[in-house]
């Protein structure tokens, strides 16, 4: 079997998939339980400063392409989350932390006591599409993305990762905002900006109305935004959104991508999700006899 | 996956004064044990064990919260969302089965003492609540066999937690399947008695939910997800378990006692 490991911007990989935030990471059992079933590293909630309940339920419309939701941000607050983030580290994790936050002050605040907690990486969601003033303003601004990376790079030690919205014209420019903010790395992409109506009700089924899309709908969205961001940074991305199998994760790779992130597919394919989709990589490489995955980054660029 | 229903009810019944039935058909099977999401339009999406399975399905609910209160006004005709069936079933297995149930728990577990009963095991059912006035399924369970009733306050039968009776009933006869749903200490008090007497046991848990497909997180328990690998959790992982009985989340993932 060909060697899966990976490095990128400086954290180390059994193999190339992680959880994507957002997923059974609320809790460290139930990161360690997706670190146990084989993912590389594990991406936590998105951690405010302050406990969060998110919104009213119905808060995830399960389609036929995918899912749709606005959860709204929930979680325990930095303090709480410690004792979460030390369980899945004791136990073998490579935990990244998911910062949200109001201003530049806030992440910057959060990312330090993350960092504080040992984890590996920081995730900055820049671009959550149903909180409002929590990060769906600052991805439409490459002015803010710049400066909120920068702010966060002055505090922490550990590789700083924002990660995109597909929700704008031109998300190249927002990847090169990153990279001159400092970023280590890009994660692209976040969910996309969509809504379920019911019929018989007439009104939007979500609480908040407006959702983020996820799932095999939106991979061809997220594919082409690697491939942009692949020509426009120097810096490692990591491709996410819609990925279920080795051949999805294999578009994102060569658009650009030197690991991807795994959620949604989860519902449909359980916790072996990601063992399955290391697999079909190294199964496809094993009968190319390509040794190395480094060398299928950005391979579709001519 | 489960996709949303949105449907009509068909009826709607007050079991006792905050308790009621709402009657639904959906295109989904369901087993015993097993949950809905029910969308309330306008107030909440909460998680339902389903009190009648069938053609026509069930939800019993206890009015204690906004929505549920809310939707103690609906009547016939007006739409709710549904989608499901979600979680395990009771596993009916057994041939004397002792079901535990206290308050609106009987509403979860009632589907489980006829699939027993159909399954021609014999079943003795404890079915406890504070006070005479909110005891329900009293009659469905008699006709599954013989039925033991306490009360809290004494207002009827027997006066005192219905794990106590359960107690009584084990002392004297030999169970080889217990079953329980209702507040989380009075399940830990019945599973530790069937776990004390090597009876295999399982208890249908509530948590906090969103998804209900098990990707939130909102549901954990232990390393598990109340959502896919529970409602029911058997004896035997419930005796390892740091928090049944002790310790639930609220909606943050706060760690808050049950």
């Amino acid at each position: 079997m060909p060697d899966l490991s990976v490095k990128i911007a400086g954290i180390s990989m059994r193999n190339p998939t992680m959880l994507a935030s957002g997923f059974l990471d609320e809790t460290g059992a139930s990161m360690l339980r997706v670190h146990r079933a084989g993912a590389g590293a594990v991406v936590t909630k998105s951690i405010g400063p302050q406990p969060r309940t998110g919104y009213p339920n119905p808060t995830i419309v399960e389609l036929d392409v995918g899912l749709l939701n606005a959860v709204g941000l929930p979680n325990p607050g930095i303090e709480e989350f410690r004792d979460e983030v030390k369980l899945s580290l004791d136990g073998g994790a490579v935990v990244i932390g998911s910062v949200y936050g109001k201003d530049a002050d806030e992440y910057a605040t959060v990312a330090q006591g993350l960092a504080s907690y040992g984890v590996a990486g920081i995730e900055l969601n820049l671009s959550c599409p149903h909180a409002k003033g929590l990060g769906t303003e600052i991805a439409q601004s490459t002015e803010a993305v710049r400066e909120f990376t920068a702010a966060v790079k002055a505090k922490v030690n550990v590789p700083v990762m924002p990660k995109l919205s597909p929700n704008v014209a031109d998300i190249a420019s927002f990847a090169q905002a990153a990279e001159d903010g400092g970023a280590d790395a890009i994660v692209a992409i976040n969910t996309v900006k969509a809504m379920a109506i019911s019929p018989d009700l007439r009104t939007p089924i979500l609480s908040y109305r407006y959702g983020g899309l996820s799932g095999p709908a939106i991979r061809p969205i997220g594919v082409r935004c690697v491939y942009e961001i692949y020509e426009a940074v120097d810096i490692p991305i990591v491709g996410v959104g819609g990925i279920v199998a080795g051949r999805d994760a294999l578009e994102y790779i060569m658009a650009g991508a030197s690991a991807v992130q795994i959620g949604t597919a989860i519902a449909a394919r359980g916790l072996s999700v990601f063992d399955n989709v290391t697999g079909e990589i190294a199964s496809f490489m094993a009968e190319r006899r390509i040794e190395s995955l480094k060398s299928l980054v950005g391979a579709a660029h001519g | 996956m489960g996709r949303l229903e949105v449907v009509p009810l068909l009826d709607v019944v007050r079991e006792v004064h905050h308790t009621l039935t709402y009657r639904f058909r959906a295109s989904f099977g369901v087993g015993p044990g097993q949950f809905i999401m029910i969308w309330i339009p306008g107030y909440d999406e909460l998680p339902m064990a389903l009190s009648y399975l069938g053609d026509v399905k069930g939800v019993t609910v206890h009015a204690y919260g906004d929505a549920t209160k809310a939707f103690a006004s609906f009547k016939p005709g007006d739409l709710v969302g549904v989608r499901g069936p979600y979680g395990n079933t009771f596993a009916i297995q057994g041939e004397k089965v002792l079901c535990v149930a206290g308050g609106t728990g009987m509403a979860s577990i009632i589907a489980a003492i006829e699939a027993f009963h159909e399954a021609d095991a014999e079943v003795v059912t404890v079915l406890g609540a504070r006070s005479a006035d909110e005891l329900i399924f009293e009659e469905r369970a008699k006709q599954c066999g013989e039925v033991h009733i306490s009360t809290d306050d004494g207002s009827r039968a027997f006066h005192g937690f219905a794990p106590a009776l359960a107690k009584k009933l084990m002392d004297t006869e030999k169970f080889d399947a217990v079953a329980t749903c209702g507040p989380e200490r009075m399940m830990k008090a019945v599973i530790d008695l069937a776990n004390q007497r090597g009876i295999p046991s399982q208890a249908s848990l509530e948590r906090y939910m969103k998804c209900g497909i098990g990707i939130c997180d909102a549901c954990a328990f232990d390393d598990y997800l109340v959502c896919t690998d529970g409602p029911v959790f058997t004896g035997a992982q419930l005796v390892k378990s740091k928090d049944f009985g002790s310790v639930r989340r609220d909606a943050s993932g706060r760690r808050i006692p049950v």
